[in-house]
């Protein structure tokens, strides 16, 4: 099962949101369905797929930063916006300032990797608000060459997310202070948390140079 | 290979020093390299990633179910919180609604966790400011509530016992019999530290005005749990963004203004004494009912059923082989874990098995602010910081 290609899931770049090969209801009974009693109560049906977002908070980023933002959707309660990278800085500056939510604390920033993507990686951010109790994400798309404006100059907490973002996925960043590894040795070559890196897979080299061993495993 | 600090030219007097991995008040394997003018510290550069075994990466080659052991052993000094944050994204994506009486089990079992991981903190947190005492006391009253995890779970800590759905099985008869015993005791216990520590001076020596974050710096660093609530913040995700029926339980969140290593020890005295009122409430309340989520494509049988019905069988070896299918989609889900916000990041591609599960681990969050609050302070001070932080090197690496 794992070297069967997975379908990364829809929402990004283009790509149609056709659901993978088990589609006939993935929340719903498998085959064996046919003998259970008819009545029984079933789990009650959430939505299958993210709806459209809308909101006064939308329609003024909207307004402020025209064509920047490509798609915004709510699911499970939790609104996600995809933006264009340029309009990062600016939006999420407005977030954290009061009239923008006050989304004054960046929970997390972690990256998710579709390889067969145009741009592959999706930089995720989760914004919480104190004023609101409220959460927000945020997507950025970028390719594999491109270079993601670092928020750490507004939250600096993101330093050492973006550093692991870095290590993990090799997606670099522009304006970091210190962009390096920072849970794999500094001399490690390859990116882990990135799809084509095999789960067994190691820097041999560094290994046996380093650890005098012949491997890890 | 190993990090290290850039010597600034014109400084040269100063020790470079290495603290760690291997030193006992590290918790784990933490490396610190300090540059100390003197016994101050200077310059603090925190190096992490000794632990790391690559979680991330692992859950996304296991089923969901098979995922939940990965999470005992991120944060091992709180399993069960772990479990639930995980258990609890899954069932927000798959839109499961469990039962009244496995979330009250839930939260009964976590807040008895939050203590024993308290209790952990304060044992090491004495022991390394030179209260010896304290340490084997804590971890006396902490083999108490161990073996009511291995009574209810099999296992003292790589618990496992949530599961999607509900619990892995029903607790055995009379086990609340230990739990209220535990709880009938620990009042007194938690004074007895109290009289230890609280109004000691030697203890107040090293702890009151060390360490210290506003709640501005606090926030922007991203802290969370008792670190934050230490610097007057009053924010807790049970209350904020009740899960599991947190709403139902009456308790309040503790906080302080000072924001030093004082004040989160005096927050998380008080957040024992808190959980310890959750416990008694979830003793008293305990609904009856089934453990699981009537559900049959998510949750296992039980064993009996599936001698005598064949759609138990065929559900069973479907979830066993495969795992179920959930919808396509991604979510984020929180819990307050004992070191804060722990949450859980997952993308589903609809396949049984994770596109990715990113943690955001509370103490990764808190161990970066361990430069701001330790630089310009005694050496002995940074031992202090370390452990006022609770961090835990198994999430902070993963």
């Amino acid at each position: 099962m794992v070297d069967q290609p997975k379908v990364p899931p829809s929402g990004g770049s283009g790509e149609t949101p056709a659901r993978p090969a088990p589609a006939e209801g993935s929340t719903a009974a498998p085959s064996p369905k046919a003998g259970a009693a008819p009545g029984k109560p079933v789990a009650p049906k959430p939505a299958l797929a993210p709806e459209p977002w809308s909101s006064p908070l939308l329609d003024e980023l909207q307004k402020g930063f025209p064509g920047a933002l490509s798609n915004a959707t709510v699911f499970r309660n939790l609104p996600s916006i995809t933006l264009a990278k340029e309009a990062l800085l600016g939006v999420c500056e407005f977030l954290k300032s009061e009239e923008g939510g006050g989304y004054t604390l960046l929970t997390d920033e972690t990256a998710v990797d579709y390889p067969k993507r145009e741009k592959r990686f999706e930089i995720i951010y989760h914004l919480y608000s104190f004023a609101r109790n409220d959460r927000l994400r945020l997507k950025v798309l970028v390719g594999e060459d491109e270079k993601v404006p670092s928020v750490v100059g507004l939250w600096p907490t993101a330093n050492w997310l973006e550093r692991e973002i870095y290590d993990m996925f090799g997606v670099q960043y522009e304006g970091h202070p210190d962009l390096k590894r920072i849970l794999l040795p500094d001399g490690w070559t390859g990116h882990p948390l990135r799809k084509d890196y095999d789960i067994l897979k190691q820097d041999v080299a560094w290994v046996q140079a380093n650890l005098g061993i012949k491997s890890g495993q | 290979m190993p990090v290290t600090l850039e010597r600034i030219p014109g400084h040269e007097e100063r020790v470079i020093l290495s603290m760690g991995p291997q030193h006992p008040s590290t918790h784990g394997v933490l490396r610190l390299v300090l540059e100390l003018e003197g016994e101050t510290v200077v310059r603090a550069l925190v190096d992490i990633g000794y632990l790391h075994t690559g979680f991330e990466k692992s859950f996304e080659s296991l089923t969901y179910a098979q995922g939940i052991t990965l999470t005992d052993r991120m944060d091992y000094l709180a399993p069960l919180s772990n479990n639930l944050g995980f258990c609890l994204a899954i069932e927000k994506l798959l839109g499961l609604e469990i039962p009244r009486r496995a979330q009250w089990i839930r939260v009964l079992l976590t807040e008895l966790t939050r203590i024993q991981s308290h209790l952990v903190w304060l044992g090491t947190h004495a022991l390394e400011l030179g209260a010896m005492s304290v340490f084997l006391y804590c971890f006396r009253e902490r083999e108490d509530i161990l073996r009511i995890f291995e009574l209810v779970s099999g296992q003292r800590m790589m618990t496992s016992y949530f599961r999607v759905g509900g619990l892995a099985l029903e607790p055995p008869l009379h086990w609340l019999r230990r739990v209220e015993k535990f709880v009938g005791e620990f009042p007194r216990r938690l004074a007895e530290y109290e009289t230890l520590l609280t109004k000691n001076p030697i203890w107040l020596r090293r702890t009151v005005g060390v360490g210290q974050i506003s709640a501005p710096d606090a926030i922007a660093l991203g802290l969370s749990g008792p670190s934050l609530r230490a610097s007057g913040v009053k924010w807790d995700i049970r209350k904020a963004e009740p899960y599991s029926s947190y709403d139902q339980f009456d308790f309040h969140i503790p906080t302080r203004p000072e924001g030093d290593v004082y004040a989160r020890y005096l927050v998380r005295l008080d957040e024992m004494r808190e959980s310890l009122k959750i416990v008694r409430q979830a003793m008293a309340g305990l609904p009856d009912g089934p453990i699981n989520a009537d559900a049959p494509h998510i949750v296992l049988p039980d064993r009996e059923s599936m001698k005598t019905s064949i759609e138990a069988l065929i559900y069973h070896f479907k979830l066993v082989t495969e795992g179920f299918h959930p919808p396509v989609g991604e979510v984020y889900q929180t819990i307050e874990s004992p070191r804060g916000e722990l949450g859980f990041y997952i993308v589903s591609d609809g396949s049984p098995k994770p596109w990715r599960c990113h943690v955001r681990a509370p103490s990764f969050a808190n161990l970066q602010a361990l430069t701001k609050i330790a630089e310009g302070r005694l050496i002995a001070d940074v031992v202090a910081c370390i452990a006022s932080l609770d961090t835990v090197l198994g999430e902070i690496d993963r």
